[in-house]
C-alpha cells in the first residue's frame, strides 16, 4: 500500500499533513459503524419482542403485586403473581456461582500470568477453557445425576440437600465461569507492560508483592470486566438450574440446599410447556424476561462506572 | 528479601549479596493456594469428564455417527446421532462467519475510531455489555419473533446460525476490545509517524497485535454456541430429524438439543445413546479449542 | 499474510467445503431400489406437540421413512403452547398434545384457516408409583390420593394418610406444573385442572422423577404408562381404587376403561388445509392411521380398541 505522501524522488521537504483519504477508509469506517450498529439493533429486537407482551401481562396483573408479591403460582389454579421467589433464587444460585469462580477463576489467572512459566501456561490455559465449552446440557446432567448423589450422602449434619437445589446448580454454574474470569482476567494481567514489574522487583518487592499490589490493581479494569461477565453470565443461565435447580416457586426460599425456580428456569420450562400463547400465564415469560433483562442492565451501568474509574492506561 | 552483607574490614569494598535469605511463609502459602485454584479447577473438570465416560462408555462407537436417530424401540441399538453431529457443524461454521466478523469489527469501532465522549458511543458500549448477560431463551424468543417469522428464514440453520450469534457477539467484542486496548499506545504512534492510515495501522499493526486476545474471546465465544440448546429449543429445533442439512434454509437439530432429548426418553438404551453423544460434544469442543489454541500460540506477544 | 495463516486459512476452508460435500451428497434424495408401490414423494412433514406424546408420532416417522424415504418428516417438542402456536400459523401440518383441544384453542385455528382433524392413536395410563420397598402400601384411593396432592395438603408423612401405614417422610415427585400430565392428573384426582400442592419436586424430565422414587424410601410420584413400564424393576406401580375396587394400570385396563380415573386418550391433530395442499403430509397421516397397530406397539404405548379403531376411521374418512 502506498504511504502517505512523502515522494523521495522530488527533493521537496515531506509535508506532515495527511494525506489524501484513501476512499478504502470511509468504507471501512461505515463497515465498522454497521458491525456496531448490529447490537443495538439486537437489543432493539429484544426489547421489542418482550415488550408488547410484558405490557399485556400488566394489565391484568398489576405491578405492585408482581414486585412485592412472594408467591409465584400462575401454572396452579391458585393464582399468584409475585415474582419474588424467582428473584430470590436468581441471586442466590448467582452468588454462589460467584463465589466459586472469582476466588477460583482470579486465583487461576494470577498463578497463570506472574508464576507459571511460558510452557506451563500454554498447557494450562486452553485445558481451563474447556470448562467454558462444555455445553450446559451436560452441566445440568452431571449436577444433577453425578455431584448431587454425592451431596446429598456425604452431607453433614441435618437435612441433606433435596433432589434438586440450587448449591449444586451455583456451584456448577461457578465452575462453568471459571475460565470467563481466569482468561479474561490473565489476558488484562499479561497485558501489564514489563516495565513496571521490572520496577516493582528493583525495588525489592516479592513476587506475591508484585502480582498482588502491582500487577492486579494496573489489570483491575479488564479484571472487573471479567466479574461482570462472570456474573451476567450467572444471571442469565438456563439449563444447568433447569435441570438441577428444581422448579418449586411457590415460596422465597433463602437455603441454598433446597429446590427453587430462578426466573430463567421459568422462562425454560414455560416456553416448553403446555400453556397456550397469548394467555395471561404464557405472557408471564415475558414479563420475568423483561425484569431480567432490567436487572442485568442496571448492573451493567453500574459496571460501567467502576471500570471507567479504574482503568489505567500505560504509555 | 535481600541482604547486604558487609565484606569485613574498612579497606575493602562492600560486596552485597543479592540472594534471598529467607522467603516469607506468607509467599510459599500465597503461591500453594494460587495452585490449588488451578488444581480445584482442572479436578473437576477431570470428574466431570470420567463421569460422562463412565456413563456413555457402552455406547461409544461408530454408530454414534453413522446412523440416523430412531424413532422405534425395536432399533434402538442401530441408532446414531449423525444428523445432530452434521447439524452442530453447519450451525457452528456458520454461526463463527457470522458473528466473528461481525464482534472484530465492532470492537475495532469501539476502541480506535469511537469517540468515546459521545453519548453514543458510551450507549453503545452500555448495550453490547448488557447482551452479554441476557438469558440464552431470551434470544431464542426474539429469533422466533424477528429472525423466523418476520424475516421469514422459518426453523432452518441459518436462524440458528443468527440467533447463536447474537447471542455470543458480546463476548466476541468484548474480549476484542480488551486485546486491542493491550497493544500499546506507541505501536499505534510509530506507525501513524511512518504516515500509515488509520486503517493501515489497525490491520497491519493492532489487530496482529491483538489475534492471541481475539483468538482467547473466539474460542470462549464459539464453545458456549455450540453447546447452547435453550433457545434452540424454543425456536423449536426438532429432535427427530433423519437428513443432514443441505442448504441454509435446512430443517436442523444439533447435538445438545438430541441430548437433551434423549436424557429424558423413558428407554435406557435411548439415555446411554445420549450419554455417548455427551461424550462426542465433548470430544468435538476439545478439538475446536486445540485448534484455537494453536492460532494463539503462534502469535503470542508479551509486551 | 503470514505463510501460517494463509496455510491454516487454506485447511479451514478445504474442511468446510469437505463438510459441506458430505452434507450434500446426503440420503436426502431417494436413488435406486425402485419398487412397486405407492408414487414416490418428496418434501417435508412438520410434526410438533408435546413431549410426552412425541415418540408415536417418532415411530410412525421412522417406519414411514422405509416406504417414502423421500419425505422428510421432522418431530419437534415445542410442548403443547409451543407447538399450538406453530400449527396455526400454518408452520406445522400435524400437532400433537395432551388434552382434547378446547373449542377456543380450535376457534383460533380455524379463524387462521386452518382446519383440525382430530385423531385418537393411542391410550394412556396414568401411573402412581412408590419406592421399591414400600411393603406397605398395593393399592390406593383416589380419596388417598387427593389428600396428598390436593393443594393446601399438610400430608408429610404416609403415618398422616393411614394411621396403618409406617413413620415415613413422604417425598413427592411430579410432573411439571405447565404439562399437559399434571393438568389431567390434578382435573381428574383434584377436581380441578392445575389445582394442587406446590410443595413437590417437580421436573419436565420424567427420568428425573424415576431416579427420585427410586432414590427415596418414602417416595411417591406419578407420570406416564410407558415411564412406569421401562422402571418395573426399579419401582412400584400401584393400584388404583377408585370406588370399584383396586386397578392396576396396563393395557386392558386402560382400554376398556376400568382403570379410572387416570386413563385418558391421545390424540392428534392434522391440519386439513396441509392434507390437502400437501400429497406428502395427506401420504403421512393415511399412513399413520391404516398402520397405527404397529406404530402403537414400536413405541409401546397402550394400542386402542377396535371400537376406538372404527371411530378412527371414521375421523379419517370425514377428514379428507
Amino acid at each position: 500500500m502506498a504511504l502517505g505522501t512523502v515522494d523521495p524522488a522530488a527533493g521537496s521537504t515531506p509535508s506532515l499533513r495527511r494525506g489524501r483519504r484513501h476512499p478504502g477508509e470511509r468504507i471501512v469506517e461505515v463497515l465498522l459503524v454497521v458491525a456496531a450498529i448490529v447490537s443495538v439493533a439486537t437489543t432493539a429486537g429484544i426489547i421489542f419482542s418482550l415488550a408488547e407482551p410484558a405490557f399485556e401481562f400488566f394489565r391484568e396483573v398489576s405491578i405492585v403485586e408482581f414486585l412485592t408479591g412472594n408467591r409465584w403460582t400462575p401454572t396452579f389454579s391458585d393464582k399468584h403473581y409475585g415474582v419474588l421467589p424467582l428473584v430470590t433464587a436468581t441471586v442466590l444460585s448467582t452468588l454462589i456461582a460467584i463465589g466459586v469462580a472469582i476466588p477460583l477463576g482470579l486465583g487461576s489467572a494470577i498463578y497463570l500470568a506472574e508464576y507459571a512459566t511460558e510452557r506451563t501456561r500454554r498447557l494450562v490455559k486452553p485445558v481451563i477453557e474447556v470448562l467454558a465449552g462444555v455445553p450446559t446440557v451436560v452441566y445440568g446432567f452431571f449436577a444433577l445425576f453425578g455431584l448431587n448423589p454425592i451431596l446429598q450422602k456425604y452431607w453433614p449434619g441435618g437435612d441433606a440437600p433435596a433432589f434438586q437445589n440450587l448449591l449444586v446448580a451455583g456451584v456448577v454454574m461457578g465452575f462453568m465461569i471459571v475460565p470467563t474470569v481466569a482468561s479474561l482476567s490473565e489476558d488484562a494481567m499479561s497485558a501489564v507492560p514489563r516495565s513496571l514489574r521490572e520496577g516493582a522487583y528493583a525495588l525489592a518487592s516479592s513476587r506475591m508483592q508484585v502480582a498482588v499490589r502491582v500487577v492486579v490493581p494496573a489489570a483491575v479494569s479488564g479484571i472487573v470486566a471479567s466479574f461482570v461477565l462472570a456474573i451476567s453470565r450467572a444471571l442469565g443461565e438456563t439449563m444447568i438450574v433447569t435441570m438441577a435447580g428444581g422448579l418449586s416457586s411457590d415460596s422465597v426460599i433463602f437455603n441454598p440446599i433446597k429446590a427453587a425456580a430462578t426466573m430463567t428456569a421459568y422462562i425454560a420450562n414455560v416456553s416448553q410447556g403446555d400453556i397456550p400463547v397469548g394467555t395471561t400465564d404464557y405472557n408471564t415469560v415475558f414479563a420475568v424476561g423483561s425484569l431480567l433483562f432490567i436487572f442485568t442492565f442496571a448492573l451493567n451501568v453500574l459496571s460501567i462506572r467502576l471500570v471507567r474509574r479504574f482503568r489505567e492506561v500505560y504509555e | 528479601m535481600t541482604t547486604l552483607s558487609r565484606a569485613a574490614g574498612p579497606t575493602q569494598a562492600p560486596t552485597f549479596s543479592l540472594t534471598r535469605k529467607r522467603i516469607r511463609p506468607g509467599e510459599i502459602i500465597f503461591v500453594w493456594a494460587l495452585r490449588a485454584c488451578l488444581l480445584i479447577a482442572f479436578l473437576f473438570l477431570v470428574w466431570l469428564i470420567s463421569y460422562a465416560l463412565y456413563k456413555g462408555w457402552d455406547r461409544l462407537d461408530s454408530r454414534l455417527w453413522r446412523f440416523m436417530p430412531t424413532g422405534r424401540i425395536s432399533r434402538i441399538e442401530t441408532a446414531g446421532v449423525q444428523s445432530a453431529i452434521t447439524g452442530t457443524l453447519w450451525v457452528i461454521l456458520l454461526t463463527a462467519a457470522i458473528c466473528m466478523p461481525t464482534g472484530i469489527l465492532s470492537a475495532i469501532y469501539l476502541e480506535e475510531y469511537a469517540d468515546n465522549n459521545r453519548w453514543y458511543n458510551r450507549f453503545l458500549e452500555l448495550n453490547i455489555q448488557n447482551l452479554a448477560g441476557v438469558p440464552s431463551i431470551i434470544f431464542g424468543i426474539l429469533g422466533l419473533g424477528f429472525v423466523a417469522r418476520r424475516f421469514g428464514l422459518g426453523f432452518s440453520v441459518i436462524t440458528a446460525a443468527i440467533v447463536l450469534a447474537l447471542l455470543v457477539l458480546p463476548v466476541v467484542i468484548i474480549a476484542t476490545r480488551e486485546a486491542i486496548r493491550a497493544v500499546p499506545q506507541s505501536i499505534r504512534q510509530a506507525s501513524y509517524a511512518l504516515g500509515a492510515t488509520k486503517w493501515q495501522t489497525v490491520s497491519r499493526q493492532v489487530l496482529p497485535a491483538a489475534v492471541p486476545g481475539i483468538a482467547t474471546g473466539s474460542i470462549l465465544a464459539i464453545s458456549r454456541a455450540i453447546g447452547e440448546a435453550a433457545p434452540l429449543i424454543v425456536l423449536g429445533a426438532v429432535t427427530y430429524v433423519t437428513t443432514n442439512p443441505n442448504g441454509l434454509l435446512s430443517t436442523y437439530t444439533t447435538l445438545p438439543i438430541q441430548i437433551f432429548s434423549l436424557l429424558s426418553e423413558a428407554q435406557a438404551g435411548l439415555q446411554k445413546l445420549g450419554a455417548a453423544a455427551i461424550v462426542l460434544l465433548l470430544g468435538i469442543v476439545l478439538l475446536l479449542n486445540s485448534v484455537a489454541i494453536f492460532v494463539r500460540n503462534k502469535f503470542q506477544k508479551r509486551w | 499474510m503470514t505463510k501460517t495463516l494463509r496455510r491454516f486459512g487454506l485447511v479451514a476452508a478445504g474442511l468446510a467445503m469437505t463438510l459441506a460435500a458430505a452434507a450434500c451428497g446426503g440420503d436426502n434424495t431417494s436413488s435406486g431400489g425402485a419398487t412397486t408401490g405407492p408414487p414416490k414423494l418428496s418434501g417435508a412433514v412438520a410434526v410438533d406437540g408435546s413431549s410426552t406424546v412425541a415418540p408415536l408420532s417418532k415411530a410412525a416417522a421412522d417406519i414411514f421413512k422405509e416406504e417414502q424415504s423421500g419425505v422428510s418428516v421432522t418431530v419437534g417438542t415445542s410442548g403443547t403452547g409451543g407447538g399450538f402456536e406453530k400449527f396455526c400459523k400454518g408452520e406445522t401440518d400435524i400437532s400433537f398434545f395432551l388434552s382434547e383441544t378446547g373449542a377456543t384453542e380450535k376457534a383460533k385455528c380455524e379463524a387462521a384457516g386452518i382446519t383440525i382433524a382430530e385423531f385418537q392413536i393411542a391410550n394412556d395410563a396414568l401411573s402412581v408409583v412408590v419406592h421399591k420397598d414400600a411393603t406397605w402400601i398395593d393399592c390406593i384411593t383416589t380419596a388417598n390420593l387427593k389428600k396428598i396432592w390436593d393443594q393446601g395438603s399438610t400430608v408429610k408423612n404416609w403415618k398422616d394418610i393411614d394411621p396403618a401405614y409406617p413413620d415415613q417422610a413422604l417425598a413427592l415427585f411430579g410432573p411439571g406444573t405447565d404439562s399437559g400430565t399434571f393438568d389431567f392428573f390434578t382435573a381428574a384426582i383434584n377436581g380441578k385442572e392445575d389445582q394442587s400442592r406446590s410443595d413437590y419436586t417437580a421436573s419436565e424430565n420424567d427420568n428425573v422423577l424415576v431416579q427420585g422414587v427410586a432414590a427415596s424410601k418414602g417416595g411417591m410420584g406419578y407420570f406416564g404408562f410407558t415411564y412406569a413400564e421401562e422402571n418395573k424393576d426399579k419401582l412400584k406401580v400401584l393400584k388404583v381404587d377408585s370406588g370399584a375396587g383396586c386397578v392396576a394400570p396396563g393395557v386392558a385396563s386402560a382400554q376398556d376403561g376400568t382403570y379410572k380415573p387416570l386413563s385418558r386418550p391421545l390424540f392428534i391433530y392434522p391440519s386439513v388445509k396441509a392434507m390437502q395442499s400437501k400429497p406428502q403430509v395427506k401420504a403421512f397421516v393415511d399412513f399413520y392411521v391404516d398402520n397405527i397397530d404397529e406404530i402403537v406397539t414400536e413405541a409401546k404405548f397402550i394400542p386402542l380398541t377396535a371400537a376406538q379403531k372404527t371411530a378412527l376411521a371414521t375421523a379419517h374418512g370425514n377428514a379428507k
